[in-house]
């Protein structure tokens, strides 16, 4: 057996005989607190204890503040976990997952899992965390009423918001709020009940809190305040929210956010001496002293905590107590607050209930959007909102824990530190000018000292590793900006401001997928609010980053969005394809490849008319004109059209051709109608535009005379229907399909190419192919969005249907009898 | 410039392509039509004894006129994206300065840049005052 396996190993008489037993530590609960605790502890005594963690997640350790982020889509779980099952196994910790413990039995000292694990223990460690308080009203155990806790909510939330309908988030408090802005953001129709007159009243005072309702509104989500559920209706599932002055709101999920109780069910049974949670005293022990706890579930003082900062500060001493130091004691944690809802900037420390004795400095900047209010007693800070802009907050809180004197600052404090100075408006500066015990990151604590020393002694010079080595910027991010300054400031030219993902663009710092979602979780609807939220370098972007915000504008905001025609490519501004001596090639459309005595004609004649030089046949079944001057392609389209034919978009980062073999109606080998298929699909995915260039084929039995395993999808007919086979491409890196699905309908045909076109277009980077995007995200996942999900499926390929009723209008018809765009193809003079 | 203005078809030049007159006393700069006629961050062509010359209009008005050759390979400037103060030719991507018709390094060359006049919203150009075309590997590179 593993030496440091502490599991159902006798009590260590004949386990080593030579070095003594190492003490057994026991931690219940594998949330943020308990870890945190054990990191402090593997810092300060590395190999003190035989460790083993339980968590009831089936999941490694992760940054539960962080959910909110994978709730609205702008993070992954991945991105969020904090210590993989690899770190445990490094520091010889036995992790059981999935495995909630059920009772301690103190005299033996040994505590029970519910798969019926006994495990011994020297020090027990309660770090049980908090659950969601559910109003006990009638309905409130209906499936469909969640919690906002764990990665099982959220997973419950997206299940849902994918199917859209409504949702009711009871609660506006800050996990409400960001729970309702990430159903939002995924398309549900929110409603917000809150009990009191105005939002967040515990963190936000009733100016900031109506700022805040607007914004929301802003944003589509509907805030009733001085709200009170009376109950949940519904049968077998929710379906609505009463409130007690009778108002009935349908809901397909209740999200219940009014707040956290600490867990103390397993401490108490045990008898241990509770409060409101488990009580501790300055050095985290409970009252049985080989007991310890952390986190949500103390009491301590006669306080709870349920946000981070604390958790983290109570982290610390009881490692110091573990590791048998001694002189360090909690005493409380003053706290402050940000709600992580991208795009709205809310701050607040103290007490800003404000009162007879205290005086208030209140900046408002309505148009703005800006509100600050500071509340003094004594010139020293007692409290502070921001809204709008919170930039200050840090330093307003560490005025305020530091209770410093502000009479001097105090003429220009509300507009923030270093205002007035030449630095002003220069982090760099102003973080040059904090003293070293100014707390940068709230969440973990930690000082520009700290991490100034860090970055000296151990030649840091990333972002990342400062994260490693000081913890600072690790948790909700929120002061990652001030901890890169820092890092310009004392690492110099050093710091590699390199970022781990690649930016769009030399215009921005930020990664496709970053912009992306930015796009849809702020709402941005032109390329103009784009550059402003998202700090764009240049003032109109570059020819790279515009056709791919265009792009994404246009995939988001279906209908809506006005395209930017001067963001486009030559090619799609032309609707034709340059050449290399600037004049241009067309090809009209052939619906599967087919073609007619009467089209075949008009392209003679046009090519006669209009002296085109080169006439070709393409390799995706159609016919290539080249070298029509640029002045001629309105009345060359015009000729075509009037025959029939509409552009064959052979220019477009969109629907090329569907490639198709003659299939059952002539070949004797033909085991479906491949052509008539072929046509289907053309007619429901022409015009679209998606990321890069896309082509479909239908072969009409396995020997695939169309190709059609290597196309973007190819559709290959066999006896009992067909298969459906995606990501493939010729070209450059040729790249076979993978098979997707095999399906008996051409019904389900149509539906599974929406669905796939639309995982594309929605999912893929600009110019990015679907082969690379396939191996990127794997198939496994493209599987679960269209195979596994049938409900998902049929989403997917509403929204194509959806965004391709704004896209099938022939560009050439348009340009050549309505006179779009006539500027494009005439000379705006010409001289001598 | 007013009575240039007058002689000038107002949108008859970009409609149709007729040749502008030169019926105005100022002779070194030629009336092209007015800044409206160029699409913000787009650009049109000028056609000339001398070859193509575009004219470019930024995102904040200013109007700048290249040679409408990349010194590259030739490629029409015109049809690039404009951004800021710069076009990207098509064919392949260099970066060429409106206000000099330099390129961007790495790549090295000029298109030839004209001086352009905005007055009352009406575009002139020197063509006379055209600085000379440099550089480029003219095909001897295969990018």
């Amino acid at each position: 057996m593993d030496m440091h396996h502490p599991i159902s190993s006798p009590d260590g008489q004949n386990a080593a005989q030579d070095t003594p037993r190492k003490e057994r530590l026991v931690v219940v609960g594998n949330g943020m607190a308990g870890m945190r605790t054990v990191e402090e502890l593997l810092a300060k005594a590395p190999g003190r204890y035989d460790i083993t963690v339980f968590g009831a997640e089936p999941l490694p350790n992760y940054n539960r503040i962080m959910l909110s982020p994978v709730l609205a889509g702008e993070k992954t779980f991945d991105q969020i976990v904090l210590n993989s099952r690899a770190w445990y196994e490094e520091n010889a910790i036995t992790l059981l997952t999935g495995e909630p413990v059920e009772s301690i039995d103190r005299a033996a000292k040994t505590v029970t899992s519910a798969s019926g694990r006994v495990v011994a223990y020297d020090r027990l460690l309660l770090a049980t965390g908090s659950m969601p308080f559910i109003i006990p009203v009638p309905g409130s155990t209906l499936p469909g009423v969640i919690g906002f806790r764990d990665l099982a909510d959220v997973d419950a939330m997206l299940a849902a918001a994918a199917k859209g309908g409504r949702a009711v988030v009871i609660g506006g408090g800050l996990l409400g709020l960001e729970a309702a802005n990430g159903l939002r953001v995924k398309g549900m129709d929110v409603t917000v009940v809150h009990l009191m007159p105005t939002l967040m009243e515990r963190q936000l005072d009733p100016a900031a809190g109506q700022l805040l309702q607007q914004e929301l509104e802003r944003r589509g989500i509907a805030v009733l305040t001085g709200a009170d559920t009376a109950e949940i209706v519904g049968g077998e599932q929710a379906e609505a929210v009463r409130l007690k002055d009778g108002r009935l709101l349908p809901a397909d999920i209740v999200v219940m956010a009014v707040g956290i109780r600490p867990n103390m069910a397993l401490g108490k049974a045990a008898g241990l001496e509770c409060g409101r949670g488990v009580k501790v005293d300055d050095a985290m022990r409970t009252s049985d002293p080989a007991i310890f706890a952390v986190g949500e579930c103390v009491e301590h003082r006669g306080l709870t905590y349920g946000l981070v900062a604390p958790l983290f500060e109570m982290a610390k001493v009881l490692a110091d107590a573990l590791a048998d130091g001694e002189g360090s004691a909690y005493t409380g944690s003053v706290t402050s607050t940000k709600l992580k809802v991208t795009g709205v900037d809310v701050f607040s420390a103290g007490d800003f209930s404000g009162g007879a004795d205290t005086e208030e400095i209140v900046f408002r900047d309505p148009a703005r959007g800006v509100y600050k209010r500071l509340v003094l007693k004594d010139n020293r800070l007692l409290g502070a909102v921001l809204y709008g802009d919170t930039k200050d907050g840090g330093w307003y809180f560490s005025l305020l824990k530091d209770g410093a004197d502000v009479s001097a600052e105090r003429d220009t404090m509300i507009f923030g530190q270093g205002f007035g100075g030449a630095d002003a408006g220069n982090p760099k500066a102003a973080v040059a000018a904090l003293p070293d015990s100014a707390e940068i990151c709230g969440c973990n604590g930690v000082c520009k000292g700290t991490i100034v020393k860090a970055i000296t002694d151990k030649g840091l010079t990333s972002l990342d590793e400062v994260r490693a080595h000081t913890k600072a910027s690790a948790s909700c991010g929120s002061c990652t900006g001030t901890v890169e300054a820092l890092l310009a400031v004392t690492a110099g030219d050093a710091f590699t401001a390199a970022p781990a993902v690649k930016p769009m663009c030399k215009c921005t710092h930020h990664s496709h997928d970053a912009v992306r979602a930015a796009i849809v979780a702020q709402n941005l609807r032109t390329m103009g609010e784009v550059f402003a939220a998202l700090d764009w370098t240049t003032a109109d972007g570059c020819a790279s980053c515009r056709p791919a915000l265009n792009y994404y504008l246009l995939c988001a905001w279906p209908g809506e969005y006005a395209d930017d025609y001067q963001s486009r490519f030559i090619n799609e501004r032309a609707h034709a394809n340059i050449q290399k001596d600037g004049t241009y090639s067309v090809v009209p459309r052939m619906w599967g490849g087919l073609t007619s005595a009467t089209e075949l004609r008009a392209i003679a004649d046009v090519v006669d008319k209009f002296a085109i030089p080169t006439v070709k046949v393409t390799g995706g079944q159609r016919i290539d004109l080249f070298g029509v001057k640029k002045e001629d392609l309105p009345a060359v389209w015009a000729d075509l059209n009037a025959a029939g034919m509409v552009s064959g978009h052979a220019y477009a980062k969109g629907l090329r051709t569907v490639k198709t073999c003659v299939g059952s109606e002539w070949c004797r080998f033909g085991t479906q109608d491949s052509t008539g298929l072929g046509v289907k699909l053309e007619q429901m995915t022409w015009g679209t535009w998606t990321p890069h260039k896309v082509k479909l084929a239908v072969s009409g039995c396995p020997r695939n005379c169309a190709e059609a395993t290597i196309k973007d999808l190819g559709v290959v007919c066999v006896d009992s229907g067909y298969e459906l086979h995606v990501g493939g491409n010729g070209g450059l890196h040729v790249r076979a399909c993978d098979l997707l699905v095999k399906v008996a309908t051409e019904e389900e045909v149509l539906e599974y190419t929406g669905a796939f076109m639309q995982l594309y277009r929605e999912e893929a980077r600009y110019l990015e192919r679907t082969a690379p995007w396939v191996e990127r995200v794997g198939l496994d996942h493209i599987k679960r969005a269209l195979v596994d999900d049938a409900e998902g499926r049929a989403a997917l390929h509403a929204r194509f249907l959806f965004s391709q009723r704004f896209s099938q209008d022939d560009p050439w018809a348009e340009r050549a009898a309505k006179g779009v765009d006539r500027h494009e193809f005439s000379l705006l003079a010409k001289v001598g | 410039m007013d009575q240039i203005l007058s002689a000038l078809p107002k949108t008859g030049v970009a409609e149709t392509g007729v040749a502008a007159t030169s019926a105005a006393a100022d002779t070194l700069w030629t009336p092209v039509g007015r800044v409206e006629d160029i699409p913000v961050r787009g650009s049109r062509v000028i056609r000339t004894p001398d070859g193509d010359v575009a004219l470019f209009r930024t995102a904040d008005d200013a109007v700048f006129a290249l040679r409408d050759r990349c010194p590259h390979k030739n490629g029409p400037l015109s049809q690039g994206i404009v951004h800021g103060q710069r076009v990207t030719c098509p064919l392949h991507n260099w970066v060429i300065e409106l206000s000099t018709g330099e390129a961007v390094a790495p790549d090295v060359g000029n298109a030839g840049h004209i001086p352009v006049r905005v007055e009352d919203g009406a575009v002139s150009v020197a063509l006379e005052l055209a600085t000379a075309a440099r550089g480029g590997c003219k095909g001897a590179c295969h990018v």
